[in-house]
Order: C-alpha cells, then sequence, then structure tokens
C-alpha cells in the first residue's frame, strides 16, 4: 500500500459533479456534488449501498450515460483534459484505450456472439493500427497475463463457454488491452462466489503492480475494500459522506453511516451473534432525499441540526459531512462499534 | 456444427413425409366420403368414378394408396386433374412456381434491406423527429393492404401517367419469364415487389426498431461502449448482430408461407399466374389432385425454409451450436 494523497498532480480529479436524470416529474439528482482525486496507480474505493449512486458516478465521467436522459455538471480533468466538455469523438479514443471499465456482471458483459479473443482484438485495433494476426496474439498474452489456463485455446471460445471467474478474466483482460492508467471495476466480484472473488482481487493487486493503472473499485462489500483499497470514500445517497484512507476508515470510521457498515460485518472471533447490527430503514430514492443530512433518517443519533446541510470535520486526511464534533464522536463510535475495532 | 446442420437436414425429411402422410389422410382417408367420387369432381360420370377407383388403388389397402399416390406425384409426375379433363397437375405447379418464386425472392430482397434500413436508422435517431417519422411511415406501409396498393400503383403506371416519361417503362401485366429478357423480367416485377414488400418492411422495420432499443439496454453494448468503439460499429457488429436473430426466425416464417402461395393477392392483382392463384383456382373447383398437389408444394417450402432459417441460427449464434 502506498501513500499518495499528496501528490501534486492526480490522475483523475472530480471536482463538484453532480448528476440529474430527466423523469416523468421532472428532473431528479442522483449525485449530489461529489468530488474525489484518484493519483497514479492508486486503488481508491468507493463504496456504499446499492442505488447510493457509485455507478452512476463513475458511468457519468465515461460519458456512457444516455445523454438524452442524464445531465452531468462539474469538473473533471483526467491527466489535465477535461473529459465532460470533451466531444464525443475524442472521448471514444479516451474510453478503452487510456480508461478500461470492468463491469458488474462478466456474463453480460460479453457480447454473446463473437469469441473472446475476437473482443479483446476489437478492443486492440479500435485504438492501435495493428494487424489482426498481432492484435490476437496480444490477446493470448493478455488472457495468460490474467491467469487463464491454455489461453492460446480460451481466445475461440465463446463467452457462454466459460465459467463466470474466467469471464470476468477475460473482461479484466480486455479492459488491460490498451494499458489504460486507470481501471474503472464496477462491482467486480458482486457476481461471483467466494474463492473466485479472492483469485480475482488478488489479480487486480498484482495487475495494479504489474501494468501500474490506477484502479477505482466501487463495491458495496466491505471485505474487498478491506482486502485492496488505499483510500476509500463512502458513499450515501449521492454524496460522498466520508473519505480517508484504508486503515483511517476502518480504525476509526467518523460517519454513522460507516459504523453501521462496519457493525454489520460479522465477526470472525467472539461468540456467534444471535443477530447481525443492521441499518434500519432504506436509503431514499433520488426524489426523496432530504436536504439536509441524507442519512439523518436512519441516523440513530439524528437532532434538529441534521436537516441543515452537514458541515464538512476533518481529521488530517480523513474527512466527514457530519454534525458530531470529534469528542462527542469518539463516544458514539465506541457505543455502536465497540472498544476495539478490528478492521 | 456440420453435424447440426446435417441433423437438422435430416429431420426436415421426417418433416415432409410426416405432412405428406397427414394431407394424402386428410383427402383420402376421411371416413364417409368416396375419395375417388371427390377426385372425379362435381357430376362426375360413373365410369370414370369407377375408373379413377382402380388407377389410384382406392379398392386397396391405405398404405398402398398412399404409396400409388406418391408415386403419381413424384416420380411418374402424371397426376392429372378431372375437373379440367386431362390436365397434368405436377407441370402446371413447376410452371406457376417460378412466378412466385421471382416475386417472392426479389420481395424479400427488398423487405431485408428496407426494414433494416429503416429499424438501425429509427433506433439510431431513436425518438427524434426522424424515428417518428420513419414509424409512422413503418404503420402507413402495414396497414395499406397489398390489394389497394396494388391497383393504385397499376392505375398510376398502367393508366393515367403510363405516357409519361415517369411511367413509360412500365411493361404490360402479367409475367415476363427472366430467361426471355432479365431486364424485361426486372421490369415487370419491380413494382409487385414493392407492393408485397411494403407490409413486410413496415413489420420488420417496427420489430427490429424495438429489439434494437431493448438490445441496446444490455450490458454487453456498455461494454462495447467503453471499448472505445465508433457508434456505426457498435450498432452494426454488437447491437444488430444480437437483435437479427427474432428477426431471422420471422423471415422464415414469412417466407415460407409466402412462397407456398400466400401472395395470392399480389400476384391477382399484377397478372401473375403463380401458385397462390393456381392454389385458390383448385379450390374453386374442388380441383382435389391439384390441391394436393399444391399443398405438398407449399409445405415443402414452409420446411425447407424453417430448416434453412435453423441453419443460419446455427451460423449467427454460436449459442445455439452446442459443443
Amino acid at each position: 500500500m502506498q501513500e499518495t494523497s499528496s501528490v501534486n498532480a492526480p490522475l483523475l480529479d472530480v471536482q463538484g459533479l453532480s448528476v440529474s436524470f430527466s423523469t416523468d416529474r421532472g428532473r431528479v439528482k442522483a449525485i449530489d456534488d461529489v468530488s474525489f482525486k484518484v493519483a497514479e496507480g492508486e486503488i481508491l474505493s468507493i463504496v456504499g449501498e446499492s442505488g447510493s449512486g457509485k455507478s452512476v458516478t463513475l458511468m457519468s465521467l465515461l460519458g456512457l450515460n444516455d445523454p438524452k436522459t442524464t445531465f452531468v455538471d462539474g469538473a473533471v480533468s483526467f491527466r489535465g483534459r477535461h473529459l465532460l466538455e470533451m466531444p464525443d469523438r475524442e472521448l471514444r479514443r479516451l474510453r478503452g484505450k487510456e480508461i478500461g471499465l470492468i463491469s458488474q456482471d462478466p456474463m453480460t458483459a460479453l457480447t454473446p456472439v463473437y469469441t473472446i479473443g475476437w473482443q479483446i482484438a476489437e478492443q486492440i485495433r479500435a485504438h492501435e493500427n495493428v494487424s489482426k494476426s498481432a492484435a490476437l496474439k496480444r490477446a493470448v498474452e493478455l488472457l495468460a497475463a490474467v491467469g487463464l489456463p491454455n489461453p492460446d485455446e480460451a481466445k475461440d471460445r465463446y463467452p457462454h463457454q466459460l465459467s463466470g471467474g474466467m469471464r470476468q478474466r477475460a473482461v479484466i483482460a480486455m479492459a488491460l488491452s490498451c494499458n489504460p492508467k486507470l481501471l474503472v471495476a464496477d462491482e467486480p466480484t458482486t457476481a461471483l462466489d467466494v474463492t473466485v472473488q479472492a483469485q480475482v482481487l488478488d489479480l487486480l493487486l498484482r495487475l495494479r503492480d504489474d501494468f501500474g493503472s490506477a484502479i477505482i473499485l466501487i463495491t458495496h462489500d466491505m471485505g474487498v475494500v478491506a482486502e485492496v483499497a488505499d483510500r476509500v470514500h463512502v458513499m450515501y445517497a449521492g454524496r460522498i459522506v466520508e473519505k480517508g484512507a484504508a486503515e483511517a476508515i476502518f480504525e476509526r470510521p467518523m460517519h454513522p453511516y460507516s459504523w453501521g457498515l462496519m457493525a454489520s460485518i460479522p465477526p470472525i472471533d467472539g461468540p456467534r451473534l444471535p443477530r447481525l447490527p443492521s441499518i434500519p430503514g432504506m436509503p431514499p430514492s433520488p426524489e426523496a432525499i432530504p436536504p439536509g443530512c441524507a442519512f439523518a433518517p436512519r441516523c440513530r443519533f439524528a437532532r434538529a441540526a441534521c436537516a441543515e446541510r452537514p458541515p464538512q470535520r476533518r481529521e488530517g486526511d480523513h474527512t466527514v459531512l457530519c454534525v458530531l464534533d470529534a469528542k462527542e464522536r469518539e463516544e458514539l463510535r465506541a457505543s455502536v462499534l465497540g472498544e476495539a475495532v478490528a478492521a | 456444427m456440420v453435424f447440426a446442420i446435417l441433423q437438422r437436414l435430416a429431420q426436415m425429411l421426417f418433416v415432409l413425409f410426416g405432412i405428406s402422410a397427414l394431407v394424402f389422410l386428410i383427402f383420402f382417408a376421411t371416413p364417409g366420403s368416396d375419395p375417388a367420387a371427390r377426385i372425379a369432381g362435381r357430376n362426375a360420370a360413373q365410369e370414370t368414378v369407377e375408373a379413377i377407383r382402380k388407377d389410384f388403388g382406392f379398392d386397396r389397402p391405405l398404405p398402398v394408396q398412399y404409396a400409388i399416390m406418391m408415386e403419381k406425384l413424384f416420380v411418374s409426375r402424371d397426376l392429372t386433374s378431372f375437373v379440367n379433363r386431362g390436365l397434368e397437375v405436377v407441370p402446371q405447379v413447376m410452371r406457376a412456381a417460378p412466378i412466385t418464386l421471382s416475386l417472392v425472392f426479389g420481395a424479400a430482397v427488398l423487405w431485408v434491406v428496407g426494414s433494416i434500413a429503416v429499424g438501425v436508422l429509427a433506433a439510431m435517431t431513436r425518438d427524434t423527429i426522424i424515428d417518428k417519422g420513419l414509424m409512422i411511415l413503418a404503420l402507413i406501409g402495414v396497414s395499406m393492404p397489398v390489394f389497394w396498393l396494388g391497383e393504385l400503383l397499376n392505375l398510376v403506371s398502367q393508366s393515367r401517367f403510363h405516357d409519361t416519361f415517369l411511367f413509360s417503362w412500365v411493361p404490360g401485366l402479367g409475367y415476363k419469364p427472366f430467361f426471355d429478357g432479365p431486364w424485361l423480367w426486372f421490369k415487370t416485377l419491380v413494382i409487385p415487389w414493392f407492393t408485397l414488400a411494403a407490409l413486410y418492411i413496415g413489420i420488420y422495420g417496427r420489430v427490429l426498431r424495438a429489439n434494437l432499443v431493448e438490445t441496446y439496454q444490455e450490458d454487453y453494448i456498455r461494454t462495447a461502449r467503453a471499448k472505445g468503439l465508433s457508434p456505426s460499429r457498435v450498432m452494426i457488429r454488437h447491437a444488430l448482430r444480437m437483435s437479427l436473430i427474432p428477426f431471422v426466425t420471422m423471415f422464415g416464417m414469412d417466407f415460407g408461407v409466402l412462397v407456398g402461395g400466400a401472395a395470392l393477392l399480389t400476384e391477382v392483382v399484377f397478372g401473375l399466374n403463380g401458385v397462390g392463384r393456381l392454389t385458390y383456382q383448385a379450390m374453386l373447383n374442388l380441383d382435389l389432385p391439384m390441391i394436393l398437389a399444391t399443398v405438398m408444394y407449399a409445405s415443402f417450402f414452409v420446411v425447407v425454409t424453417n430448416a434453412l432459417v435453423d441453419i443460419l441460427y446455427v451460423v449467427i449464434d454460436p449459442r445455439v451450436r452446442g459443443n
């Protein structure tokens, strides 16, 4: 793990990103004023439950949302270039070449009627002027690099002939095919079983070291986060409520929502709990996000002040959007998570 | 893949046998009616009926009758009509078949090309004025009855504007064989092709657009876009390729049925003596041998095009291939 928070020019710098969708009942804001940075070679994890806007954030960076119904505001600079103002043609040259996408469900992420070798070669040829056979040869090397057994044979397989883990490896190989500076992984392990999950995470870590790509890892699985992330952003209802280094977030989470997430991880040792603590209620739908702290309706420690926009509090690099001050926070955290929090 | 194709062809033969047996049984083994009298037609002389009974073996067991009938249809090909005294049935069908095939083939080319163009353009310009305009046009194409559109085009091209430069090239109604002059053949058929294709361009264009719009929601389209492919490549290589699977199914059905005689209205309007018209006349006269022959012919084409469609599936969709 590396400390990268103080590199002067980040690879990706997102400032004040807001995304709204037009629906039958007018515009609905799904992402509200989200800012974050990713340094080269860093693994940033964005966590939050389903519907909190993690995927929407990243899709809008890549311009993959439907432009007719999605409105994106803010400033996104990637290696000094502004993604949001970029014409589609230029953005296309970036997508797949400098920013690779690993999508959530490997079962549906590949076009069923083409072999995986063909699909990887297609991406290489979209960005580089190489022959078909050279591209296919690269595809085989990539498949070998992501640990597919018999890559030479695997390149001629169709997606339905591969298992879920193998497909996800193929998707990762494809995302890596042009040595992207940034990999965007949208819940890459959610659709996989646990042993395969571990393999894929190891693979991502190894690839980060081999290829030097930064990774944005979207997940709702705190276990995954603990395993690979350098820094963690906790997202709730379209806002990033807490940012910090992974250790800090796991050792001293600052937002009551993060406490809830931590408390709901089953403990490995100690007596078996009769019931795992959970956060009561459901996350609000984008139309119903309260103007103040979005988490207040589900927060045990909510108070009148929560109806206002919460202030940002920081401890070094670790920031949080919450009214609780340092002293009260320590006490309340201890009441939720106990004295010693295991990361 | 080769095995899958061979298997499908073998299945086709089996289905054809089943259809022929079923048609035979319906026509000649229906209880309570004398098949010989039915073949002879209305008001036939008693001697004719007797002669037919002997000739077709209706006094012998059913399997023998079936064998004789098939022998007359496919081997000696001398099945004769008794309504139109002495007219051999098989040559009639063989004469009508190229006319229907010319008509339907040409229309099929038009409607496949036309509907793919309409569907792709509408899906790419979804919710814009172009999309809406195309969908309205397609709906108009679907709603125009073939006999009305055909007669209208005839009126314009054969009568009202025939003497102007626009339509002076249009030959008179009726079929001109391909081998007598391909250019004349083409000119005769252009208007019938458009007439027949209008309906199908409308239906297929709308269905294809709906399929494409649905396909665009799929994850693999997002993957394709995330790869940095151009919009046209995403459309043609990824979305269209997947959307063609239901398209091909529909095509197989419609094509088989049209070749089998469902192009009747177009044939009548343009004076083309194709299979549809032949069947229609045979029905009017209760010309049983002719009906038998055209039904067999029609089912043959339906079965063959369905087999071809299944083979096409194997080509376009690797998931059907099995291991």
